[in-house]
């Protein structure tokens, strides 16, 4: 059968990747943004595995809230991209620091 | 029991194959396509647990509508993927220690943490007739109906904020644009250009009659 | 009521005149001085009125709060007067030297710009020193004794274009401003020992006994607080008073108009000091310490200055010093006790110290503002009047038998001989060679300016003639109280009955008792001064100025250069000046640049200001390297901060 911990376990494996995935991204914004959606789907998978196991719906109503929060961040996080992209010709990550001290 | 289990194991292993594959895919196009299918394993093992709503909105909102746009942005610049790649295998013992350092961490917990069968029993199944789109809607509509209300400002707001960030006005409109007419000079607008006084060559031998005649 | 009406009159006519001459601008010339003038003849009718009534014991002494100016808990400052016997003839004097004085200024200051200007300071001055005189508590006394200073020191500058002048009016302020130091200290401990700045009520605790605090300066050495606040009232009247080592700035302030040295700088504010102790008597009284103190500066000041007297030049500094040097006696007399005497010897110096400096001034309109007396000689033929008017002057001053500074002086000398301090010899000393010397320096001034040959040019000798009425008419004025003064006050004030309410003497200090014992009338005390140290010494003073300025002035040069030291010294006044300009000032200024460059700029704003802002600009320019701008970087210290803070838990959780 299939336990609390198998989930838990999936989702921090889910998690390490899109910490991984962070760290070894330096060119391109856009895949961080993907690795960020990973990130917050093994946060996702939490609340609906504790939820389930636990009886109580309102993990999921989290769930939802953070969908939606995803969503937003997402179409502007793009919106972003799409005016640096017009501006500076470029979406390297290594060409960003404009803001260094 | 048994087809649940197969069903968890099997889209477990895609899960984490097509996650390793979006960190690791040299083409966003591929990375992305990839985070579909990752989200579509993820709906499916949501389904498991129960939250059948969800499952299928993650479905609909993500894959539908936000990978499609991930996509589109995607698809709509002109990126350079060889250089992308620069460093990466420079960094991949870094993010390998990272991760399995994080990993590491919470694996301990979960198996420290009493999180076995014992302490959190697979729940009873739900009786017939019971619907989680209407469990889910009946709270959100009483407890948490603020936040809702937030959460719908903050997607208005997204909606807004990404129009007027991308929205580069009309092209060949005839306004008037008021800084340019009242920063106008003289220097911008008046041009003097020099040059020698025209002689009428026919007209000297006159003058100087006259200046003679007196 | 009447009476208080008229007091109040007696001190506001004089501050309403200088308010309206003041402040009005443009008033004419001649309106400026009837104003002025005016005012001062109705506060000097009404209080020479009131000093009628009070000397006659007509009316009893009056004590009473006009004002309440503040109030702080059980503290309270009052405006208020205090009229006895002291006070009342201090008013007369003031006010009637104060009226000459006024008159006198018509003539002297006639072709002065800034004449409305002068005649708004000496009414503002009048009005400070009836103030002072009259007050009935402590803080008064203080402002009338600051609002006196600040008008002395705008008249100081009164040709505030002339550099010396700027230096000697702040000179006297600053010399004014130490002695004040120990003033204020001294009323801080009036209030620390009775709690209270009435006159009436400390003089009230003093008599019916009370404990004197004691001011622990280590483990077995005590002070008493009454010896200390006595003492630090008398700093505060030697600053006033001009007594060395404060004297500094009395000889410079002859920068001032002429009538100012008359009224200000010899008969009223510099008596000030004196008239301040002999208020206070019954507190000195408690105090041996502060006695033998005041003995001793009375008496150094007394002999030295006149030593100073003998070999000026100029013909106001000669009467500077011998105002000095008078002031010194009227100190020797408080401190020996004998405060009725020294009032005395305020009053009629007063009356011929003014007249001494108006004729002086007389002499200096005649001679087109040349002060230096070897350019003088022979101007008997020229200034009559002047010439017998300073001769009284210089009569009384030297003490010759019949005029009024014979009985003061005389009082004072026997005074101290009489007194049991131990102080005293050396004061007696001192005072006694000093009629020797005021004799000599003041026949030698009048010797060298209205005897002697002629040493003027011939443009100064067409015009030399006596000066307008308003000059002399105030000369002849003084004149006569100069001559009659002493003749008419001797018996009341020598046998002791004239200040009765107002001073007080303890019993073992009564040196005039001895006086009072040999009390003769006045004629006889005259003829018996021959057989006094004190009239022979004066005969010889004058003999010897005879023999060096008109029979013999060769002498004078041998006699300088035989003394070629001492003449040195006295030159430059003991060096006073030097060591206060080149150690104390040049010490001050040094100490302040070195504040200034070390606390100032060094610390305060180096370090702190400056240093503080340098620190923050060095550190962040070293922190903010660590802002890259590269996302991943902080990316990296996110996730390196998130591992943390779960290793963190993980270890809390697992040792739980």
């Amino acid at each position: 059968m299939i336990g609390l911990s198998d989930y838990l376990l999936l989702s921090a494996i889910l998690f390490s990747i899109s910490v991984a995935g962070i760290i070894i991204n330096r060119k391109n914004v856009i895949t961080l943004l993907m690795c960020i959606e990973l990130m917050l789907l093994a946060v996702n998978t939490n609340f609906i595995a504790f939820s389930h196991f636990l009886h109580d719906t309102t993990g999921q109503v989290f769930v939802f809230f953070i969908l939606t929060v995803a969503a937003a961040e997402a179409a502007i996080g793009l919106a972003i991209i799409v005016v640096l992209f017009r501006n500076k010709a470029t979406i390297d990550v290594e060409q960003l620091n404009q803001l260094k001290g | 029991m048994g087809f649940q289990v197969i069903v968890f194991y099997s889209f477990a292993a895609w899960l984490i194959f097509s996650a390793l594959m979006v960190i690791s895919s040299k083409n966003s196009v591929k990375a992305a396509l990839f985070l579909v299918l990752t989200f579509a394993c993820a709906s499916a093992i949501w389904l498991l647990l129960e939250a059948e709503f969800l499952a299928l909105t993650l479905i609909v909102v993500y894959v539908g509508a936000v990978m499609v746009l991930l996509l589109f942005v995607v698809m709509m610049m002109d990126i350079d993927y060889a250089a992308m790649r620069q460093g990466f295998v420079k960094k991949l013992p870094l993010a390998i220690i990272i991760s399995f350092a994080f990993f590491g961490l919470l694996f301990s917990f979960i198996t420290h943490g009493d999180f076995s069968n014992e302490a959190y029993p697979l729940p009873t199944p739900h009786p017939e007739g019971y619907s989680n789109i209407k469990e889910l809607g009946r709270i959100l509509y009483t407890e948490y109906v603020i936040a809702f209300e937030i959460a719908a400002i903050i997607l208005l707001v997204a909606i807004i904020s990404a129009i007027a960030l991308t929205f580069r006005g009309r092209k060949h409109r005839k306004a008037q644009v008021i800084s340019e007419q009242l920063m106008a000079t003289k220097k911008n607008r008046l041009k003097i250009v020099k040059m020698d006084a025209e002689i009428n060559t026919s007209e000297e031998p006159q003058t100087e009659k006259e200046g003679d005649a007196k | 009521m009447m009476i208080q009406n008229q007091l109040l009159a007696i001190v506001l006519l004089p501050l309403l005149a200088a308010l309206v001459v003041g402040l009005s601008g443009s008033l004419p010339r001649v309106w400026a001085h009837r104003l002025t003038v005016f005012a001062v003849a109705m506060s000097c009718i009404l209080s020479v009125d009131v000093a009628i009534d009070q000397l006659t014991d007509q009316a009893s002494p009056l004590n009473y709060n006009l004002y309440t100016w503040a109030q702080f808990g059980s503290f309270s400052m009052h405006v208020g007067f205090l009229i006895d016997d002291l006070t009342a003839t201090m008013m007369a004097v003031v006010t009637f030297v104060s009226l000459m004085v006024h008159i006198y200024t018509v003539g002297y200051m006639k072709t002065d710009p800034d004449y409305q200007r002068f005649f708004s300071y000496i009414s503002l001055f009048t009005f400070a020193m009836l103030t002072l005189v009259m007050s009935n508590n402590f803080m008064q006394l203080f402002f009338g004794w600051e609002a006196v200073g600040l008008v002395s020191y705008l008249l100081i500058g009164f040709w505030y274009k002339k550099p010396t002048a700027i230096f000697a009016n702040l000179k006297a302020f600053l010399v004014n401003r130490v002695g004040d130091f120990g003033f204020l200290l001294g009323i801080a401990g009036v209030y620390f020992v009775f709690g209270t700045l009435d006159y009436a009520e400390v003089f009230e605790q003093v008599n019916n006994g009370y404990t004197d605090l004691l001011i622990p300066i280590s483990d077995d050495i005590f002070w008493s607080a009454t010896t200390f606040l006595c003492i630090g009232l008398f700093i505060g009247a030697m600053g006033k008073s001009a007594q060395v080592p404060l004297h500094v700035w009395l000889p410079d302030s002859m920068e001032g108009p002429t009538p100012i040295s008359a009224l200000i700088h010899a008969a009223t504010m510099v008596t000030a000091g004196v008239f301040m102790v002999a208020r206070m008597s019954p507190l000195f009284e408690q105090s041996e310490i502060a006695l033998n103190f005041i003995l001793i500066i009375g008496g150094t000041t007394a002999l030295f200055m006149g030593f100073l007297g003998v070999i000026q030049n100029d013909i106001k500094r000669v009467i500077a010093y011998s105002t000095l040097s008078q002031l010194g006696y009227m100190v020797v007399a408080l401190g020996a006790s004998a405060y009725s005497v020294a009032i005395f010897h305020l009053v009629t110096h007063a009356f011929f110290k003014a007249l001494l400096f108006l004729g002086a001034g007389s002499v200096i309109i005649a001679m087109h503002h040349e002060q230096d007396m070897r350019k003088m000689g022979n101007l008997k033929k020229y200034l009559p009047i002047t010439y017998v008017t300073m001769l009284i002057g210089t009569l009384a001053l030297i003490g010759t038998p019949l005029f009024s500074g014979f009985y003061s002086k005389d009082a004072i000398i026997e005074s101290v001989q009489f007194s049991q301090l131990w102080a005293s010899g050396y004061a007696y000393i001192c005072v006694l060679i000093g009629v020797f010397f005021t004799a000599l320096y003041s026949f030698r001034l009048f010797f060298m300016v209205f005897h002697t040959t002629e040493r003027m040019d011939d443009e100064t000798k067409s015009h030399l003639k006596e000066p307008s009425a308003v000059v002399w008419g105030p000369l002849i004025a003084l004149a006569i109280p100069s001559l009659f003064i002493g003749y008419l006050l001797a018996p009341s004030m020598l046998s002791g009955e004239y200040f009765d309410g107002s001073i007080q003497v303890t019993e073992q200090h009564n040196s005039i008792a001895g006086i009072v014992e040999h009390y003769q009338h006045p004629f006889s005390l005259a003829l018996g001064s021959v057989s006094h140290w004190p009239l022979w010494l004066a005969i010889a003073g004058v003999f010897t100025a005879y023999m060096v300025v008109v029979k013999k002035p060769e002498l004078a040069t041998k006699a300088r250069k035989l003394l070629g030291p001492v003449n040195h010294i006295l030159e430059n006044n003991y060096y006073f000046d030097k060591i206060y300009i080149n150690y104390i000032s040049a010490g001050g200024v040094g100490l302040g640049h070195r504040f200034w460059k070390w606390i100032d700029v060094g610390i305060i704003d180096g370090i702190m200001v400056n240093g503080t802002a340098g620190l923050v600009a060095s550190i962040s320019a070293k922190v903010r390297h660590i802002q890259t701008g590269y996302l991943y970087h902080y990316v990296f210290v996110m996730v390196l901060g998130l591992l943390t803070l779960l290793g963190w838990l993980y270890w809390t959780a697992l040792n739980h």
